[in-house]
């Protein structure tokens, strides 16, 4: 799957990066706890949070995801876009919310990867909605 | 491959920098040639252990120390420090507020994180003086 292709499914605005719209995602990951996405490694994949911060672009660095989808219609501040921007990470926006956005992910043929520490989806007090695509 | 040493202060009152200093890192890894997934590896931990640092201890410094067989991470602040490490180390305890896990962090991953991705990991930490964690990832397994 390409990430044009999640622009298509999900019905996304790209915010920035379009030109990657080519590049290949193998995994997916859905989660607002980015130390649970930091548990999380596997080449090429995309993030779904609803989580605006920078430290979203950072753990996407980090992880060597190459694409973050915003859930709910969130979109992030320039600051965020302009650092993913430098690191070459394409920044999507869905209207779809998380559950749905992995649903329609899953359902098209992309899957996930959980680390050796088993890590799954958090609940936190700040979350409404996770999850982990899983194998 | 000749050594090389790289410092960092990490201040502890700007969340939206923290990361800065582990993207630095990660970036000159990239220049010297070393395996995508080694730089990977050094990334996480160095970032978790630079978020922390940010969250729990008001900043602190990082030192990675590059040589021809591994790399070495120190991470260093002077802080609150740590009462129980053990307690510390279980995946999912955590101390951290309500608004700091609104930001994202503090579901009790750093720690196991930082020793997860690492090949050799020490924690030392005295409550009221900070926590130092020195942290090796070999150049290859």
């Amino acid at each position: 799957m390409t990430i044009g292709d999640i622009k298509k499914l999900l019905e996304c605005e790209v915010l920035c990066c379009d030109d990657r719209l080519e590049s290949e995602v193998h995994t997916a990951c859905g989660s607002d706890m980015m130390s649970d996405v930091l548990a999380f490694v596997k080449d090429q994949a995309v993030l779904l949070t609803g989580l605006l911060n920078p430290q979203v672009v950072r753990t996407a660095e980090m992880m060597d995801i190459i694409c973050i989808v915003f859930v709910r219609g969130k979109k992030p501040d320039d600051a965020v876009v302009s650092l993913a921007a430098q690191k070459n990470i394409a920044i999507l926006s869905t209207a779809n919310r998380m559950f749905e956005a992995c649903g329609v992910l899953y359902e098209s043929g992309l899957r996930g990867g959980i680390s050796s520490g088993g890590v799954g989806c958090s609940a936190g007090g700040c979350l409404d909605e996770c999850a982990y695509i899983a194998l | 491959m000749s050594a090389l040493t790289l410092h960092y202060d990490v201040p502890g009152d700007d969340f939206t920098r923290a990361g800065e200093a582990s993207s630095d890192i990660k970036n000159k890894l990239k220049q010297m040639g070393i395996s995508p997934d080694v730089i990977r590896n050094v990334a996480i931990a160095t970032y978790e252990g630079e978020i922390n640092m940010v969250i729990h201890a008001n900043g602190g410094t990082i030192d990675a120390a590059i040589d021809a067989e591994s790399i070495t991470l120190t991470i260093k602040d002077t802080g609150g420090g740590i009462p129980d490490v053990e307690l510390a180390m279980q995946e999912g305890y955590t101390t951290a507020q309500e608004h700091i896990r609104a930001l994202g962090f503090g579901a009790g991953m750093g720690l196991p994180n930082m020793k997860k991705y690492t090949d050799e990991f020490n924690i030392t930490s005295e409550v009221g003086k900070g926590t130092e964690v020195i942290m090796k990832v070999y150049l290859s397994k």
